[in-house]
Formats: C-alpha cells, structure tokens, sequence
C-alpha cells in the first residue's frame, strides 16, 4: 500500500500550498497518474480518504487525470505506445520495449476556498 | 516534532529509537545536520506515520491554485540529498529488492564474507518489524543499521538519510540497503541509489517479472538467486530470464547460489567494478 505514502505526498504538498498562498479549505484535488506510474487509482482514492481527515482538504473530491504510457521500442528505434510494461511493440510486435512515458504522477492544481473575509488573491496579501 | 520532514511522532524507529529530533533545519537540507543521535548501531530505527495535521477550516468563494508538482517530490529531494553525501564519498550504493523470502540477507551476508578484508561494506536493513536481519549482517563484522517501518511497506530516502547519520559509512565503501521484502511498493522510491537490484529465487514462479513489472522495470540488474535448488523445483530459467527482459529489454541478469557459491564469483566482479566506476567519478551523481 504505497498509495498511502503518495497520499501523504499530496497532503504534503497541499499545506505547503496552502502555508504559501493562504488558502484554508481545499475543494478539488486534480492529479495526473501516468499509467506506468504504478499506481492504483482505486486504492489510491481510498488512502487519499483516510489521510485528508483533519486537514484542510478534508471531503476535498480527488480528480485522476489519466496519462497514456509509452516506450522506446529498441527494434523500431522509435516511441510507440504501450499500456502496461509487459506490452509488446504495436508496430513489430517484440518486446524490446523500454517504458519511457506515462510514469509520472503529478499533482496538477487544487479549486480551493480562502478564509471567510479574506479577499480571494492570497497572492497579493502582505507576507 | 520536525515541521520539514513530519517525522517525530510515529512507529518508525531507528534501532529502537523513536525519530524525535529538535532541530529546525531549513529548506534544502539534507540529512546530515547534527542531532542527538547515538553512535551505537545495535538498536533499530523505527518509522510510520505521524500524527495528524489539524487545521482550522474557512469558507468562501473558490479559486483555482497551480502546484505542477511531482507526488514523490520531497522524497526525491531527500535522495537527492542522499545521492550527493553517496557521491561526495565515493560510496557506491544499492537498494536490494525482492519477495519476502527471496534469500536476500543470505545473499548480502555471503557476499560481505568474501568481499570483507577487500573494501569498507556497511548495511542498512529494512523490516516492518525486529531487528534479527542487522544481527545477522553485525555477525559478519560489517556495521549495520536496522530500520523499521512500523506499518510502512517500503523504505523511503528519509528514513534513509537518517540511517546513514547512525552508520557513517566509510569513504570508497559498498553500501548495501536492503529493503523490506516487498515487490510492489519500493519500485517507486528512490533512496539515492546507484542501482535497484531485484532478487528473484527459482523458488518463486518465473512469471513473476509479468506479475510484478513496476520492480524489474525499476531494477539494473536481476540476480536469479537459489540456481542449487534448481533440481527439485519446476522453474523454467529460460522463460524467467526473457519475462524479466519483456518488461525491461537493458536489465542485467545473473544466475547464482549463495548457498553453493555458484555463479558468486560474476556478481562480486559486478560489485567491484561499480566500487571502481565510483571511486573514479567522486563528483558525478549516481546512474
């Protein structure tokens, strides 16, 4: 379950965000998961769940935006798609593919809500 | 507790001790700052999650904020970290990696035996719990340090970082970490490393490269551990060899026993010369 060590990542870095910018409620979560990033999305939105409680993204809902996987095939000495490690080439069909894309997982950005009162440009406030 | 890295106040225990440190240490910092820490290698460094975070909730309009921000980042700046004090010593590192079982400490403590009066070795273990696997690597005479991760499944360069402060090890040397018997979840941290090595044994089944890919796609080199057994079990060595090669066509493959000794004499050739290809490129960060 390192799912649960990358939910605790995007905690991280969303109060870092919001230490930075002055937000104190976050509402959407958007991440980008490539799809030989080896993550599980459905457990990664169960431990996201459980590691929000008492934050301020608590009930935050969490978008998973997918990314496609690509690989170098060393025969066809060319990028080509693939969508698990164990995929052949789609053009000569050998595996001598190696996994170049789509093993990313990024947080992209966050819809969040500023302090009741506060205007809604953290960034223009006084440090 | 530590505002940077969270850890403080959790199960994760560095040879028996919880990870509390008063320092507040900046942005960029690595690991090596000065703690109370014990010289002593023979209690375990213990990790797991810390307390949560409680903050005051607000309300009003949404907006939209950017982050573009890789999840592991702060695990990579900490192997970063790691990285540079590896490289700045001459320290050439692997991060062992395999199925519970997969005969790894057996393999490690073979390998200290014949390398021992050669070069500076120095292990940090990885188990959720005890510190039996950092006993055994201590009876070879080689410093180690155990960490365990409470209920975390695999090490994280942080955890690492503060097991280097405990062992120190010597200029030149081979570092071996050896992580918790897991083939999923350490695929996706760096420790600063020079290499992942999956250890596989014909015990297991040879499709495991297809079952588990995110590791052999991770690893530079597979060693195919328990070849003595090969007589009394069904493993197709062959079919083993081209999976692990399906899903990682540059991965290096060696066959070995570190019961019998056989095929030892290739992977010690393969240890020395990444010792040497260290050695010489003291300012380069690791492959």
């Amino acid at each position: 379950m390192h799912e649960m060590s990358l939910a605790e990542g995007v905690v991280r870095i969303i109060e870092e965000a919001a230490a930075r910018e002055g937000f104190s409620r976050v509402r959407v979560v958007r991440l980008e998961v490539g799809q030989l990033a080896g993550v599980e999305p459905a457990a990664l939105r169960f431990c996201f769940d459980a590691v929000v409680r008492d934050t301020l993204a608590e009930g935050a809902r969490l978008e998973i935006v997918p990314l496609a996987g690509s690989g170098w095939c060393h025969d066809c000495a060319r990028e080509v798609a693939i969508a698990a490690h164990y995929d052949a080439c789609p053009a000569c069909g050998g595996y001598r593919v190696q996994a170049t894309g789509g093993l990313e997982m990024r947080l992209l950005d966050l819809e969040v809500d500023d302090p009741a009162g506060e205007p809604c440009c953290a960034t223009t406030k006084s440090e | 507790m530590c505002t940077v890295c969270g850890c403080g106040g959790g199960e994760t225990r560095i040879e028996g001790e919880e990870q509390h440190h008063g320092h507040g240490h900046g942005h960029n910092h690595g690991h090596h700052h000065d703690h109370h820490h014990h010289h002593a290698h023979d209690n375990p460094l213990h990790f797991g999650q810390g307390p949560a975070h409680a903050h005051a909730p607000g309300l009003s309009q949404g907006r939209m904020v950017r982050i573009e921000q890789d999840i592991l980042a702060k695990n990579n700046e900490y192997a970063d970290a790691n990285r540079r004090y590896f490289s700045a010593r001459g320290i050439f590192v692997l991060n062992l990696v395999s199925s519970p079982g997969s005969g790894k400490t057996t393999l490690l403590a073979a390998t200290i035996e014949q390398l021992k009066g050669e070069l500076p070795l120095a292990v940090i273990e990885g188990d959720q719990q005890t510190s039996v696997d950092a006993e055994r690597i201590r009876a070879t005479g080689a410093p180690a340090v155990q960490v365990n991760t409470g209920k975390g499944c695999h090490l994280d360069a942080h955890m690492v970082g503060h097991a280097l402060e405990r062992l120190a090890p010597a200029e030149g040397s081979l570092l071996f970490i050896e992580n918790v018997g897991n083939l999923v979840c350490p695929a996706g941290f760096d420790l600063g490393e020079a290499h992942k090595v999956v250890v596989l044994s014909v015990t297991e089944g040879a499709d495991k490269p297809l079952k588990y890919p995110d590791m052999f796609h991770a690893a530079s080199l597979m060693l195919l551990n328990k070849r003595d057994l090969l007589p009394h079990v069904d493993f197709d060595v062959e079919a083993c060899i081209a999976n692990a090669r399906r899903i990682n066509p540059d991965i290096e493959i060696i066959e070995l026993s570190a019961k019998s000794g056989e095929g030892m004499a290739q992977w010690l050739e393969w240890l020395r010369q990444g010792v040497r290809r260290q050695a010489t490129a003291p300012d380069q960060h690791g492959a």
